[in-house]
C-alpha cells in the first residue's frame, strides 16, 4: 500500500519516536538516567528538526536544528549533570506519583491529543496534521513530567521536554516566520533557569509536607 | 527635533532599550535613580506624542491603532510614577542593606528592559513578536521578583518562572496553532502572523483549529492575566518581590497579558463560525471574582492581600470583556485604566508602610492615620477606591459592569455583585485594623514620595466625578472596535 511518501514516513518516525521517548521520562526515577533520556529526546527532536528543513526546503531550519543538537543534547544535559554532583542529589529517588498511575495518566493525555488534533485539523495536509497530534502529546507530557517531580531538575527537564514538543510544532508547521528566533528565545529562557538552579542551589520545589512551616514563609501565620 | 522624522513608536521603543544599557554600566544609586526616572518620563512623552501625530500605517512588525494607544500611554505613565516611586523606596533598601549597589544596577537596567518588553507587546502587528515581547516581560520580572535571594523570594521566583514558563508555552502552541488556521488563507510565511492580515481573513479560518488556538491562548496568557485557578504564582510574586515591582505587576504585567488575550478575543469574534470567546471569559472572570473574594478574608500579609484584590478585579475586567457590547467593553476599559491606577497608588503607600513598620503582617500595623498621617489617609483613600465606594473612578465602572450585566443576564449578575461586596467587606476590615485604632510599630517619619500615589489618587477622584468628553469619546470608539 503505497499511501505516502517517505517524506512522510521518516518525520512520522522521528515524531512518534519523540512521543516514545517522553513516556520513557515518566518512569525515570533517577536523576542521571532522566538526563540522560531526556539528551536522546533532544537528539531526536535535532534530527527531525533536520529533516523537515530537508522536506521542506528551508536551510534556517538548520540553525534550529544545530540549537537542539548542540545546546539541548549536550550541553545541559552536561551542565545539569554537574549540578546533580554538586548538589548532592544523584541518589535521590523520586516517588511523587506511582509510576503505575503516572503512564496511565500519560497514555490518556495522548489519547486525548490524538483525539483532539486529528479531529480538529480534518482538512490540514496529513503532514502537519499528525506533526502537530504528536507535538501535542509531547507537550502534555511535559507537562505531566513537571507536576509528578519534586525536584527542581527534573521540573526543567520537564520543561525542557515540554518546549521540545513547541519547537516540533513550529517546525512542522510549513514556512511558519520566527521560528528560528523563538527557539533561540527558549534557549536564553532554559540557560537562565539552569544558572538560576546553580546559583540559588534550588533543590526542592519548596514543597514540605510541614505546613506550617510553609505559612511561615509565607508570613500568612499569625 | 524635526516632527516629520519623529517616530514616536521607535522612541517608545528604544528609549527603554538605550536606558538600559546605560543603567547597568553606570554606577552610584542615586544617579541611577535619577536617570531612571527621566527615562521613564521621556518614554510617556513620546508615548503622549502617539495622539498628536500621525500614526504611522500598520507594518508587518508594528502596529499603532485606538486600542493599543491607551494601553501604551497608560504603561508608560504608570512606569514613569513608579520610578519615582522606586527613586525614594530603594534608598531605604539600601540603608538596610536588602540590596547592595550591585544588585540596585541590575535592578535599575531590569526595570527599563521590562518597560520596553511591555511597550513592544503593544505596539507589535505579529503575534509571534507579541510573544517574544510578553516572554521578555515576565523574565525581567521573574529576576527583580527574585532579587532579595530571601528563602520566600526564591520561592516565589521560582514559582512565578514555573508557572509563567508554562503559560508561555501554552501561548506559543496556540500562536502555531492560529498560524496553522491562517496559512491556507494568507499564505505561508511572515503574512501568516501579522494581525491586520488575520483580522481581514478571520472569516475564511478553518473554525475548529481557531477554537482551539484560542483554548491554549486564554490559557497561556490567562496564567498571566492570573486568572482562578492559574493565579498561584501571583500572591507570591506580589509579596516578596520589591513593592515597586508589586505596583507594575498589578498595574501594567497583567494589563500585558490582557491585551494580547484582547487581540486574539477580536480575531475569534471576526470569524462567524468559531465559538463565541465570551462564555470562557465570563466564566473564568467570575470565578476569579468569588474565589479572590473569599481569599482576601484570610490574608496576613499586606502586599498579599492587594495581591488577591488584583485577582479579584482582573476578574471582573475578564468578565466585562467576556460580556461584550459597547457598554461592558467600555466599562472594562475604564475599570483596567482604574484598577492600575488605584492599584499602583495603593503599592506605593505599602511600600512606604512596610519599610516604617519593618514588616508586611496587617496585624503588627495599627493606627496609621494617628503616626502618618499622609501615607495613612492616602491608604484609606486607595482602599476606598478599589473597594468600589462612591466617588471614586473604580466605583462608576464597577457600577457600569453591573447594571450593563443586570440587562442582559440577571443571574450572572447576582453572582458577579456577590462577589464584589464580600470583597468590600473584606478590604474594609483589614482597612479599619490598618489605619485606625492605637498606633502600633514605628512611628519613625516615613522618607516617602507622596507626589505618585496622590497624583494617582487625584486623577481617579476626577475620573470617578467627571470624564472628559474626548477621553469618553476615545473610549466608545475603542469599545465598538472590541465588538
Amino acid at each position: 500500500m503505497q499511501m505516502h511518501s517517505l517524506a512522510f514516513d521518516v518525520s512520522h518516525t522521528l515524531a512518534g519516536g519523540l512521543v516514545l521517548i517522553s513516556f520513557m521520562m515518566l518512569y525515570q526515577d533517577r536523576l542521571y538516567s532522566l538526563l540522560n533520556v531526556f539528551a536522546l529526546h533532544a537528539l531526536v527532536l535535532a534530527l527531525s528538526v533536520a529533516w523537515q528543513a530537508y522536506i521542506q526546503d528551508a536551510p534556517h531550519l538548520y540553525v534550529t536544528a544545530v540549537i537542539a543538537l548542540v545546546f539541548k543534547a549536550i550541553v545541559i544535559p552536561v551542565g545539569l549533570h554537574r549540578i546533580v554532583k554538586q548538589l548532592g542529589i544523584h541518589r535521590d529517588i523520586e516517588s511523587a506519583v506511582g509510576i503505575g498511575m503516572t503512564m496511565l495518566a500519560g497514555m490518556g493525555l495522548v489519547a486525548l491529543s490524538m483525539v483532539l488534533m486529528l479531529r480538529v485539523t480534518a482538512d490540514a495536509d496529513p503532514l502537519a496534521r499528525e506533526d502537530l497530534a504528536f507535538a501535542l502529546s509531547v507537550v502534555l507530557l511535559g507537562l505531566l513530567v513537571m507536576v509528578t517531580r519534586r525536584n527542581a531538575v527534573s521540573q526543567v527537564v520537564g520543561f525542557m521536554s515540554l518546549e521540545n514538543g513547541l519547537v516540533l510544532a513550529a517546525t512542522g508547521a510549513k514556512g511558519m516566520p520566527l521560528v528560528v528566533e523563538i527557539s533561540v528565545a527558549f534557549s536564553i529562557l532554559i540557560a537562565f533557569i539552569v544558572i538560576g538552579i546553580f546559583l540559588f542551589r534550588i533543590r526542592e520545589r519548596f514543597d514540605s509536607v510541614d505546613v506550617s512551616a510553609l505559612d511561615d514563609f509565607r508570613g500568612e501565620r499569625r | 527635533m524635526n516632527p516629520a522624522s519623529f517616530d514616536p513608536v521607535t522612541a517608545v521603543l528604544l528609549i527603554p532599550i538605550g536606558a538600559a544599557a546605560l543603567l547597568a554600566a553606570l554606577p552610584g544609586y542615586r544617579l541611577t535613580a535619577r536617570l531612571n526616572v527621566v527615562a521613564s518620563l521621556a518614554t510617556f512623552l513620546a508615548a503622549l506624542s502617539l495622539f498628536a501625530i500621525d500614526r504611522p500605517p500598520p507594518g508587518p512588525y508594528v502596529l499603532v491603532d485606538d486600542l493599543n494607544i491607551v494601553f501604551i500611554v497608560l504603561n508608560t505613565f504608570v512606569g514613569f510614577t513608579t520610578s519615582i516611586f522606586s527613586a525614594s523606596y530603594i534608598a531605604h533598601e539600601l540603608d538596610t542593606g536588602r540590596l547592595t549597589p550591585t544588585y540596585l544596577r541590575f535592578y535599575h537596567a531590569m526595570y527599563q528592559i521590562m518597560m520596553f518588553g511591555m511597550n513592544l507587546a503593544f505596539v507589535s502587528n505579529n503575534i509571534g513578536l507579541m510573544w517574544v515581547a510578553v516572554e521578555i516581560a515576565t523574565l525581567s520580572t521573574v529576576l527583580m521578583v527574585g532579587i532579595y535571594r530571601t528563602h520566600a523570594a526564591l520561592e516565589a521566583a521560582w514559582k512565578y518562572f514555573i508557572l509563567g514558563s508554562v503559560g508561555i508555552a501554552l501561548a506559543l502552541f496556540g500562536t502555531i496553532l492560529v498560524y496553522m488556521a491562517a496559512r491556507p488563507v494568507v499564505g505561508e510565511g511572515q503574512d501568516g502572523m501579522i494581525w491586520t492580515l488575520l483580522i481581514e481573513h478571520a472569516a475564511k479560518f478553518d473554525p475548529a483549529l481557531l477554537n482551539v488556538a484560542f483554548v491554549f491562548l486564554f490559557l497561556g496568557y490567562g496564567t498571566k492575566v492570573g486568572l482562578a485557578p492559574l493565579h498561584a504564582w501571583l500572591p507570591d510574586a506580589h509579596a516578596e518581590g520589591p513593592t515597586p515591582i508589586s505596583a507594575v505587576l498589578s498595574g501594567l504585567l497583567l494589563n500585558v497579558a490582557l491585551y494580547a488575550l484582547l487581540r486574539f478575543k477580536i480575531l475569534l469574534a471576526a470569524n462567524p463560525a468559531a465559538i463565541a470567546p465570551g462564555p470562557l471569559m465570563v466564566t473564568m472572570g467570575l470565578v476569579s471574582v468569588v474565589f479572590a473574594a473569599f481569599m482576601l478574608y484570610r490574608r496576613r500579609d499586606i502586599k498579599r492581600l492587594f495581591a488577591y484584590s488584583s485577582i479579584e478585579h482582573m476578574g471582573i475586567i475578564v468578565f466585562a470583556f467576556g460580556m461584550g457590547g459597547p457598554l461592558a467593553n467600555f466599562a472594562g476599559l475604564l475599570h483596567m485604566v482604574m484598577h492600575s491606577l488605584t492599584k499602583s497608588a495603593i503599592f506605593f503607600a505599602v511600600g512606604h508602610i512596610s519599610q516604617i513598620k519593618g514588616t508586611q503582617r496587617i496585624h503588627r500595623i495599627r493606627g496609621l492615620t494617628v503616626t502618618h498621617p499622609a501615607l495613612g489617609w492616602g491608604l484609606v483613600v486607595g482602599v476606598a477606591a478599589i473597594a468600589g465606594l462612591p466617588p471614586l473612578g473604580i466605583f462608576m465602572s464597577e457600577f457600569l459592569v453591573v447594571t450593563s450585566t443586570f440587562a442582559r443576564q440577571p443571574l450572572l449578575a447576582i453572582v458577579l455583585v456577590f462577589g464584589i461586596l464580600l470583597a468590600f467587606g473584606a478590604l474594609l476590615l483589614r482597612l479599619t485594623s490598618v489605619a485606625f485604632g492605637r498606633p502600633r510599630g514605628s512611628s519613625a517619619p516615613a522618607e516617602a514620595s507622596y507626589v505618585p500615589m496622590f497624583a494617582h489618587l487625584a486623577l481617579v477622584l476626577v475620573a470617578g466625578i467627571y470624564l472628559p468628553a474626548p477621553l469618553v469619546a476615545w473610549f466608545q470608539n475603542v469599545a465598538r472596535l472590541l465588538g
